[in-house]
């Protein structure tokens, strides 16, 4: 019989997923399992919770975790690093949580060079909230907030750019791709052991959003690689 | 900021705001020399609010300080720490408002520090009336907060804030030690966001249940000369001071006349508050503000006829020794 094979480090009284069918974070979060069974840290990581779509990882895993509020995930995983040095500190935030609310945060935790790592999920819309214009939102995208299509802005917010003009050096940036999962993988990675070498590591990771997209499973696939013609794949460099 | 050195304070994280930019200057200072603390200078009081909880989950005694629009940042911090039960201490230096009014002094932020925030006022709040007190409560703070395990507010305002004067550091409390909240025994997933109303509720029946039950311990109010007095002053904070004094003075000369000063805001002592009026026929309320307190004196004394409530508001202004004793003596027998 086929088992599925999740890291130990996920939590089984977490499944049924409380994520919507088709949705990036059940991929993600197992794969950042993986990592962070892979990279021997279980023991010393804590995994702290924007608000968004994300905080119904807060039963995910088997590793202590904490659901703050809306764009205040950095501050508060820095001032967990600040409390436990040998600690591994991992927010997750979405899009709107790191580059609208919270991005003051993001850019100023980048600049102090706190050692913590952050993996924001860019799925271009507010989901949780039932899919409004987020700073990612793609021009001309249709969605809750731009009925008509967006037309605010020419670009979207590119996060990693944006957050590499202030980082210090040493710190990762770097953007993936849910439906690669190889190198995903391999930058989560680099986005923890930047901080294990006392850096900031921050990975942007584009994800599935097929509720608020409203779309099937094959234009799902095909939305994020037309993401990824917009945002960048790959790591930042210097 | 010696105060929460003494308690054991450990990590400080705030932003720079009058009057209470001091204790960020002078942790960052000690923070050069003293290799026991740490320190994050945030990009503004809300970061600074998210850092302490997240320092506290490490174990650490954390702390900021902070004042009038950076008091009402820290409401979103401070709804999460009543909501997971952290020992979060804020010194609250109050300033005029609204927005950004003056720097330096008013009662004006009462209600923010009693009830600010999205919920139900979990917190505990301190008022010191002189700097001696602000010392002692400030120690007082830390031992409460993780004590009970709730947010802790020290209210005192930029006149406490800036003042100098000689302090007695030698009166050392006993304070509960910290411990890591996580990495520390049994998986702990913190949650704060519920699906069901229900499940809300029951979480918020606990709390009220700790919170009631903490509050009989913590509780405290200062009751000077209240038994025979036909007038009862209710004061707080720096104008609880000056209104010791006017008593103490009008005492003197014979005048029935005595102080009720709550040193808890909340908790309010209710129980000593309806006994200092109970042979009073005036009482009068001296506060820097148009009502914050009056509006708590007037629903705690529901139950207790006071023929004659007099007023003495000066919002975001000082109130002397002189304005008290007059005030006093134009409604008492002398």
């Amino acid at each position: 019989m086929f088992e599925p094979r999740f890291p130990k480090v996920v939590n089984p009284d977490s499944k049924p997923s409380n994520f919507c069918p088709g949705c990036g974070y059940g991929i993600i979060l197992k794969v950042l399992g993986q990592v962070i069974e892979e990279m021997e840290i279980a023991p010393r990581t804590v995994i702290g919770l924007d608000i968004g779509c994300n905080l119904l990882a807060w039963d995910y895993y088997n590793l202590d975790t904490i659901q703050t509020h809306h764009g205040r995930v950095t501050p508060t995983m820095s001032g967990y690093k600040h409390g436990q040095k040998d600690s591994v500190a991992i927010g997750i935030a979405g899009d709107g949580g790191l580059y609208a609310i919270g991005l003051q945060s993001l850019l100023h935790t980048a600049h102090r060079n706190e050692a913590v790592t952050v993996i924001g999920v860019n799925n271009t819309v507010y989901a949780m909230t039932g899919g409004q214009a987020a700073p990612t939102t793609l021009p001309h995208e249709v969605t809750d907030t731009t009925p008509g299509g967006n037309f605010t802005a020419k670009e979207p917010v590119f996060g990693p750019g944006l957050v590499g003009e202030v980082a210090a050096k040493g710190a990762f940036l770097g953007r993936a791709s849910v439906n690669n999962i190889p190198v995903m993988k391999s930058m989560m990675k680099k986005a923890i052991q930047a901080q294990l070498a006392g850096n900031f590591g921050f990975l942007e990771i584009l994800s599935y959003c097929p509720t608020n997209w409203k779309t099937d499973a094959r234009v799902t696939m095909e939305y994020v690689d037309k993401m990824a013609e917009t945002f960048n794949l790959g790591v930042l460099d210097e | 900021m010696k105060a929460a050195l003494a308690a054991g304070a450990d990590f400080f994280a705030g932003y720079p705001i009058t009057p209470t930019t001091e204790v960020l200057a002078g942790w960052a200072k000690e923070n050069v020399t003293n290799k026991k603390i740490d320190f994050i200078q945030t990009e503004d009081e809300t970061a600074a609010g998210f850092a302490v909880i997240g320092a506290i989950l490490a174990g650490k005694k954390a702390w900021t300080a902070t004042a009038g629009v950076g008091h009402v940042l820290m409401q979103d911090p401070l709804a999460l720490a009543e909501s997971l039960r952290l020992p979060f201490v804020m010194y609250v230096g109050q300033r005029g408002g609204p927005s950004t009014g003056t720097v330096i002094y008013s009662q004006q932020e009462l209600t923010l520090a009693r009830y600010g925030g999205n919920g139900e006022g979990l917190r505990i709040v301190y008022a010191p009336s002189n700097i001696n007190e602000l010392y002692e409560l400030t120690q007082k703070a830390f031992d409460t907060a993780w004590k009970y395990r709730f947010p802790v507010i020290i209210l005192g305002d930029g006149y406490l804030s800036k003042t100098l004067a000689p302090v007695d550091t030698t009166k050392k409390i006993s304070v509960e030690d910290a411990h890591p909240y996580f990495l520390n025994g049994p998986i702990k997933n913190m949650r704060n966001c519920f699906s069901k109303e229900e499940e809300l509720v029951e979480h918020l029946n606990f709390l009220f249940r700790e919170f009631g039950e903490a509050s009989r311990e913590i509780v405290e109010s200062e009751s000077y000369k209240v038994s025979d007095a036909e007038t009862v002053v209710f004061a707080w904070g720096s104008v609880g001071y000056a209104a010791k004094v006017a008593v103490a003075n009008l005492r003197k000369k014979g005048v029935k006349v005595g102080l009720f000063r709550p040193i808890t805001m909340r908790p309010f002592d209710t129980a000593n508050a309806i006994k200092a009026v109970k042979n009073a026929k005036n009482v009068i309320v001296a506060e820097s503000s148009a009502g914050h307190f009056g509006r708590i004196v007037r629903e705690t004394l529901a139950d207790v006829m006071i023929p004659n409530f007099c007023r003495l508001y000066k919002p975001a202004e000082g109130i002397t020794v002189s304005d008290i004793e007059e005030k006093i003596l134009g409604v008492t027998h002398v």
